[in-house]
């Protein structure tokens, strides 16, 4: 008698569902590893490379043809010349279909002629070279007409320069730059202020903002859509309206400010240290409290009402209920939500780049990013910023994930 | 501090600085002329006056009209809470002495309400103290919210010699007609903000669809399915969207100025939906797993196939899941600035947000940005006001984004 035993394995309807779920899942893996891992991989090669803005277009061989001369000494030129002035382009070929009706002389090297077929090969060109070919022709015809035909057609050119994308050349360089000096440690010192006071001004506003809300009276649904108004709009929208209000010289702040004599003469809010830096915190916190408002809402009035019943009945103070009773129950929430807003207001970049540029100590992390990258135009440099941010994330996801696995409220 | 002859004077002197400043520039805003809240004169009528409503009770209704009328008519003299410039127009000395007695009043006997004389409990004392906090809650939020909007309309409504003149007038002289709406005809005529509008329409709403059909299947799949690589999947999602876009932004930079996808509408519609699949997935997937299994597993014995039950099963039951993820997905794309900025730089092809970005330099007059800058906002803002049930959900469940 055979003994049953359990089936092992994956089964075939298993093994179908398995199948199914990849082929679902398919297109939004490839979409996102396309758009998202290539780019990271392709970060970190950047950054240990001397990339920079002008590298983009690579050294290549440039042609321009033209019909010389007039009467009996009629000749095409072409005239061949390395687009860059110091870095060689290797493999120059040249391939041109001469025009019926034009009869070549004689061709001399790198060129040769077959039929009307012309093929030049000019090997290496040296940075900054320029060649010149010059073939005399007779043409059968008016030359004006033969102009425009030898002109028109495009002469076909190879060649290519070394690539500082493709090498396996790597150096040290870009870190070497952004961690030297002092520059490094005060952005860190911005994005450490900004994320920090950010973040935990968001979510008290948020809090004293969901408490004003808890309770149902007439308009709640209005005001409450009222606030969420900064994190809704547009960024640009409320960025720029902010540094209107807030110009020196335009800004209603300043003139209110100075017509009830809290200051004497205009602020430049965004302009100067440290000021600039209070101001972009402010900024987020502003734009950002209708997060942790809507958030903390949602989780109060989840809670169950007996709970405050029975406090009543013992006797608890207002102020006794909300410490020990609300608080202990938003706990969850309120970390939930700082460790995700944390993340974000670290990788914020659109608020301080429209606000201030990082300019007047505002410089995060984030825009330093886009500093290297395109105002000192070194894309090397900038990816390895991008890399430490890379290297904080990491550290930050170990945290984020010990504990969103025990807080799966969200 | 438990008494009530020391609670009502300090939460009256508290009130009426808050009180007046908001008074104050209410009325700056509103009229341009000189108001100034005089705090220490605030404290000492608003003590007064908080202990003379604690004093007396409703009932001496007379003791405490009398308060607030020469409170409000003090705003008149040098000795009032509020000092008022000497060219301001009549209309606006009678508001300004109407509201700080009114207000005063009704904020006051709302706030002191059921606060004795003498000692307090605990509960009466925290209950003023809580309502207090409520009142000034209520005025500091509303403030900070509705004054930066209300500045980029009015801005948007001025001419730049009335700006600079006196910054802080934004009364609009409602009889120039429509010569009032002069930086918007502008915009329209002569920087494009019409093909603009429908440049980020047209780029939003295939964003959504793309989104959605990318992640409709993907999230049922997370939901549904059990797999190797199931929970590892679930949590690269959460990861991906914790990497900054402005990471992200440099390696696409030099892909598409290779490829010569960068100016093209087209390389933004590709980009636009991988920035909001995971979230999209994130969001429905936590909608299905609510969804009960045993009607798609009805619709399974009857012969569906799993892509028939999703098709007709799950989808339908999911409208309103696909109502608010569709609403968010349109917000993020209606509002990304980051990589149109970085990827278009030629104006026939801007979306909105490149647009306005445009109008930020020396040349362009300050209205006309903030003109821009309504123009981003209103349809992004209409949308959220009709469907705020549906955009709200929306907020919530997508949350992880910022």
């Amino acid at each position: 008698m055979s003994s049953a035993t359990p089936p092992t394995g994956t089964g075939a309807l298993a093994k179908r569902e398995a199948r199914l779920a990849w082929a679902l899942l398919s297109p939004t893996v490839i979409s996102v590893s396309l758009v998202v891992i290539l780019p990271l991989l392709a970060i970190f090669w950047i950054s240990f490379k001397p990339f920079t803005l002008s590298d983009l277009r690579p050294p290549a061989p440039v042609v321009r043809e033209s019909l010389r001369g007039s009467g009996d000494d009629l000749r095409i030129e072409y005239r061949v010349r390395n687009s860059s002035q110091d870095i060689a382009v290797t493999g120059v070929t040249l391939t041109d279909v001469l025009p019926d009706g034009v009869t070549a002389g004689e061709v001399l090297a790198p060129c040769v002629l077959d039929g009307q077929d012309l093929f030049c090969d000019f090997g290496t060109l040296e940075g900054g070279y320029r060649e010149r070919v010059r073939i005399p022709v007779t043409l059968e015809g008016d030359p004006d007409t033969f102009e425009d035909l030898i002109e028109g057609s495009e002469p076909s050119i190879t060649g290519s320069g070394p690539s500082v994308l493709t090498n396996f050349e790597f150096s040290l360089e870009n870190f070497a730059r952004v961690f030297d000096g002092d520059e490094f440690w005060g952005v860190l010192w911005v994005t450490l202020f900004y994320t920090v006071f950010g973040t935990i001004g968001a979510l008290v506003m948020g809090l004293f903002a969901a408490l004003l809300l808890n309770k149902s009276f007439k308009g709640q649904g209005i005001i409450r859509g009222l606030y969420l108004f900064p994190y809704v709009a547009p960024v640009i929208a409320v960025a720029f309206t902010w540094v209107t209000l807030f110009d020196p010289f335009s800004g209603s702040a300043n003139a209110l400010l100075v017509q009830m004599g809290l200051s004497s003469e205009p602020i430049n809010f965004f302009g100067e240290r440290p000021l600039a830096l209070i101001m972009v915190t402010v900024f987020e916190i502003w734009r950002y409290f209708p997060l942790s408002f809507l958030f903390i809402l949602a989780r109060m009035q989840s809670i169950d009402s007996s709970m405050y019943e029975a406090a009543d009945m013992d006797g608890a103070s207002p102020f006794q209920k909300f410490w020990l009773l609300s608080i202990p129950q938003l706990l969850g929430i309120l970390s939930v939500l700082f460790l995700l807003r944390f993340i974000w207001t670290f990788n914020k970049f659109d608020d301080i780049f429209l606000l201030t540029g990082g300019n007047a100590g505002t410089r995060t992390l984030t825009v330093n990013v886009y500093e290297q990258a395109f105002a000192i135009s070194n894309i090397g440099a900038g990816a390895a910023v991008a890399v430490v941010i890379l290297m904080c994330l990491i550290a930050f996801s170990f945290v984020f994930f010990r504990f969103i696995s025990r807080e799966e409220g969200l | 501090m438990r008494k009530g002859y020391l609670t009502g004077p300090a939460l009256g002197a508290l009130w009426l600085v808050v009180i007046a400043t908001t008074v104050a520039i209410t009325m700056s805003f509103s009229t341009g002329a000189a108001f100034r809240p005089q705090v220490l004169l605030c404290l000492l009528w608003g003590a007064v006056a908080g202990l003379i409503y604690v004093r007396y009770p409703e009932r001496h209704a007379m003791a405490r009209l009398g308060l607030t009328t020469m409170l409000g008519l003090s705003a008149l003299t040098r000795f009032g809470p509020v000092l008022i410039g000497s060219e301001t127009s009549l209309q606006a000395l009678l508001v300004t002495v109407f509201a700080m007695a009114v207000v005063t009043h009704l904020s006051l006997t709302a706030i002191l309400r059921d606060t004795p004389f003498g000692e307090l409990t605990r509960h009466e004392f925290e209950d003023a103290v809580i309502r207090f906090c409520t009142g000034f809650g209520c005025i500091f939020f509303t403030a900070i919210v509705v004054i930066p909007f209300y500045v980029m309309v009015m801005t948007s409504l001025k001419s730049q010699q009335a700006l600079l003149q006196n910054p802080l007038d934004f009364s609009v002289d409602l009889s120039q007609g429509s010569a009032l709406f002069r930086s918007y005809t502008e915009l329209f005529r002569d920087f494009n903000f019409g093909t603009y509008l429908w440049t980020s329409f047209y780029v939003s709403v295939l964003t959504v669809f793309i989104t959605l059909a990318f992640s409709v299947p993907g999230a049922y799949a997370v939901a549904r399915f059990r797999f190797k690589g199931q929970k590892a999947f679930s949590r690269s999602i959460l990861l991906i969207y914790m990497v900054p876009m402005i990471v992200l932004a440099l390696p696409i930079y030099i892909a598409f100025s290779l490829t010569g996808l960068r100016n093209s509408i087209l390389g933004i519609v590709m980009i636009y939906p991988v920035t909001t699949i995971p979230v999209a997935l994130y969001m429905l997937q936590g909608y299905f797993r609510g969804l009960p299994t045993e009607v798609e597993e009805a619709g399974l014995m009857d012969g569906l196939s799993r892509l028939a039950v999703i098709w007709k099963i799950t989808l339908p039951l999911s409208l309103p899941a696909l109502a608010s993820v569709s609403l968010y997905v349109f917000m993020i794309a209606w509002n990304e600035f980051l990589l149109a900025f970085m990827l278009l730089d030629d104006p026939s092809k801007f979306t909105l947000t490149r647009g306005v970005t445009m109008l930020n330099s020396s040349e362009i007059p300050r209205q006309h940005l903030m003109a821009g800058a309504v123009i981003a906002t209103v349809p992004i803002m209409a949308l959220f006001l009709g469907l705020e049930r549906f955009m709200t959900k929306g907020l919530t469940a997508g949350s992880v984004k910022g």
